[in-house]
């Protein structure tokens, strides 16, 4: 018999892997979607921007996808070259898209990371003190406020910030560095210079997060307030303070980690629009010009790579919120 | 000894067990009020709520009378007037009252910066015109008609949003894109609501291992990333389709992906109640599953289901918008808002002309007001408690 963390930890990593596979056939079958042949559509989109196609080049892709065979081979292809870091071949440097998407996975991962960061940051203070002074004029300013954020798309936020930044610094604001870092090798001046930009678009891909987080924890927090044992510690004379910290406080915050499986994926969606809009040095961008020449290989491979962040930091989350409950790991699993 | 006994009174009227019990009229009526009553009361008492009903009833109202309300044309140009700024209403002229009207435009191209300038011509006074005979349209696609509830001066303009690129009246480009922008989500949301009312239903009842692989499909739908799978979906569309074709794809992808949300609810519903008494009944009495669920189950629990199908109308508008922003998704002709907001796209533009950003103002009460009148149907779901 194993130890039950043991278990839970075997499980859970065999439903990601299952999971992965499922979501790999899923974008494989996006790629398969626009009608005729992958390449056909790609030289006949090359013909008419007056581009000359080489033949060996279209041997070349023709082989790479192994698009003369049957689809489960084709597919076994995309992923083992998946598997092997290959994600694709970009038309618009020619060249294998490894070579060409630099610190973009990086940035992209550390710009998803530090929203997600930021929304517990804002929300957990927030959302207590809507919890505790419940009805006053914080609790409705602040959920207006949180309920704004939530209507507001992001990337009309990131116009807005931008054209603000534009009209007031005359700066543009559309860059996660300093330019003389771009395709530099990392430095700590590079590291300083990100971090320095990181601010804006993290703030804003986080508006909308936040605001379902506040209105979350402080549902939760409500409940556990009500609840007797708050009475009887009430009653006994413990410091109000004291009391919210000690007990329902730590009750409240299980479905606060548990819901960054709702949350990640919505932050990686935001992020992706974001970026786009603001022209930043991660995937998204990428992803919407590879979606908008119908490169579906390529869009494939980011959208596994974002499919593979989002599974990837929910197992963490899980596996977090199974150190911190023992509920968690000897049942298997949380409810969400 | 007779004489002492008290005298005995005998009521005429024919005895009334539930004469104690009676209700007056206005008890009646609050103890024997249908659901629906109930719910409406509960609703009507959360303020914002019905606000916001209101405020929809009044944007989804002008949908139906789109040409008529809009001042100008979708598509009509007015190449003298090249992103002209929004005109104010005034109600006084040089202190005296002449009722709405706007100042004519006076233009020049300033040659420095090549850049267009307009400025109110004080002296040209515009009065706006009310039901009056304008721009000659065809009423939904096919009746002609040039009756406008507001008209620019004859021979002035009237740019209450200002123009764009090719001298298109952007208030009246607003109007129509809400008909576009705001049926999307409710052909969306209808679909979703058929698909998790089926598969969750199905899940529910059944159990097992159907059961098992929604559950499954579920959790993997729901651990996607949705924009990057819809951006990806509607660039598979085919070029090669009709803009209406388009339209339809984007609402059929946009509805194929919510539904994860629903089917939970559906099916964690459906398991606490098929274990009722009164299912069991029905199932003794030999009611097919598809009338049990259809009959005794889903009535219990509509009212919810549409609170949480109106929370998330605001996601698919929100999709749209953002689809046809980054030009995955509706293309002119169609006009939606989130076609008017890709013309945003370049920022110098933006900083240039920032009216250019006004329809993002429809986007975000539409949305606002959704979730508004979401949470207060929630609250009015479940009048009973």
């Amino acid at each position: 018999m194993m130890p039950p963390m043991l278990r839970f930890l075997a499980r859970r990593l065999l439903t990601m892997l299952l999971t992965l596979v499922a979501i790999s056939i899923l974008v494989f079958v996006i790629i398969q979607l626009p009608p005729g042949d992958y390449l056909t559509t790609l030289i006949a989109e090359l013909q008419s921007q007056g581009e000359a196609v080489a033949q060996e080049k279209i041997d070349f892709l023709r082989q790479q996808y192994g698009l003369d065979r049957p689809y489960a081979e084709q597919y076994l292809l995309w992923v083992w070259g998946l598997l092997h870091g290959d994600l694709g071949y970009s038309f618009e440097y020619n060249k294998p898209v490894a070579d060409v998407v630099g610190d973009r996975l990086l940035l992209t991962v550390v710009l998803n990371f530090a929203t997600i960061l930021f929304i517990y940051a804002i929300a957990f203070p927030i959302g207590v003190n809507s919890a505790t002074h419940q009805y006053s004029w914080g609790d409705y300013g602040l959920t207006f406020l949180g309920l704004l954020g939530l209507a507001t798309p992001n990337f009309l936020l990131a116009l807005i910030l931008m054209y603000l930044a534009n009209v007031l610094f005359g700066t543009s604001i559309g860059t996660m560095m300093a330019p003389q870092f771009i395709d530099q090798p990392w430095s700590a001046a590079k590291v300083a210079s990100v971090l320095q930009h990181l601010w804006v678009p993290v703030f804003v891909i986080g508006t909308a997060g936040t605001a379902g987080m506040i209105r979350r924890l402080r549902a939760n927090l409500l409940d556990e307030l009500h609840k007797q044992y708050v009475v009887t510690g009430r009653a006994k004379g413990l410091p109000p303070g004291r009391l919210l910290r000690k007990y329902p406080l730590r009750m409240a915050l299980n479905p606060f980690v548990a819901d960054i499986g709702s949350l990640l994926p919505s932050v990686v969606s935001g992020s992706v629009i974001v970026s786009a809009v603001m022209s930043l040095q991660t995937t998204g961008p990428m992803l919407l010009s590879a979606l908008q020449s119908q490169d579906m290989y390529l869009a494939g491979s980011f959208l596994m790579f974002l499919a593979l962040l989002t599974v990837v930091g929910m197992f963490l989350s899980d596996v977090l919120l199974a150190v911190l409950d023992p509920r968690i790991r000897i049942t298997g699993g949380v409810e969400r | 000894m007779t004489a002492d006994r008290l005298p005995h009174y005998v009521d005429p009227l024919p005895f009334d067990v539930s004469e104690a019990e009676r209700l007056t009229p206005e008890q009646e009526r609050y103890y024997m009020a249908p659901q629906w009553l109930m719910i409406w009361w509960k609703f009507r008492r959360h303020r914002v709520a019905v606000l916001a009903a209101i405020v929809l009833a009044i944007l989804y109202g002008s949908i139906l009378i789109t040409e008529f309300l809009a001042p100008y044309g979708r598509d009509s140009k007015h190449l003298e007037f090249i992103y002209a700024p929004p005109q104010s209403v005034h109600l006084f002229h040089e202190g005296r009252f002449v009722g709405p009207f706007v100042y004519g435009l006076s233009y020049r191209l300033d040659m420095e910066t090549l850049k267009r300038t307009y400025e109110d011509d004080r002296s040209d006074v515009q009065p706006i015109r009310f039901f009056c005979l304008g721009e000659p349209y065809r009423f939904w696609g096919f009746i002609p008609g040039r009756f406008h509830f507001v008209c620019p001066a004859k021979g002035g303009t009237l740019f209450l949003h200002g123009t764009d690129r090719l001298g298109r009246d952007m208030f009246s480009r607003l109007i129509y894109g809400a008909r576009v922008s705001l049926t999307v989500g409710l052909i969306g949301i209808a679909i979703s609501f058929v698909l998790g009312i089926t598969i969750g239903g199905l899940a529910g009842y059944f159990g097992g291992w159907v059961d098992a692989v929604v559950q499954r499909l579920i959790e993997i739908l729901k651990s996607l990333p949705e924009l990057p799978l819809w951006m990806a979906l509607s660039a598979a569309l085919p070029v090669s389709w009709s803009p209406i074709l388009v339209y339809f794809g984007i609402t059929i992808i946009l509805g194929l992906l919510d539904w994860p949300g629903l089917a939970r609810a559906v099916r964690s519903k459906l398991l606490a109640l098929r274990e009722e008494d009164f299912c069991t009944a029905a199932r003794l009495m030999g009611a097919s599953p598809r009338r049990i669920i259809g009959r005794h189950l889903l009535p219990n629990f509509m009212s919810h289901l549409i609170a949480s199908a109106t929370l998330s109308i605001p996601s698919m508008i929100l999709g749209e918008t953002a689809l046809s922003f980054l030009g995955l998704g509706l293309r002119p002709p169609v006009t939606s808002w989130g076609v008017l907001l890709t013309e945003a796209q370049n920022i110098e533009a933006v900083a240039l002309y920032p009216w250019l950003l006004l329809p993002m103002g429809p986007v975000i009460t539409t949305v606002l007001a959704f979730n508004f009148l979401g949470d207060g149907l929630r609250d009015a779901a479940d009048p009973y408690s």
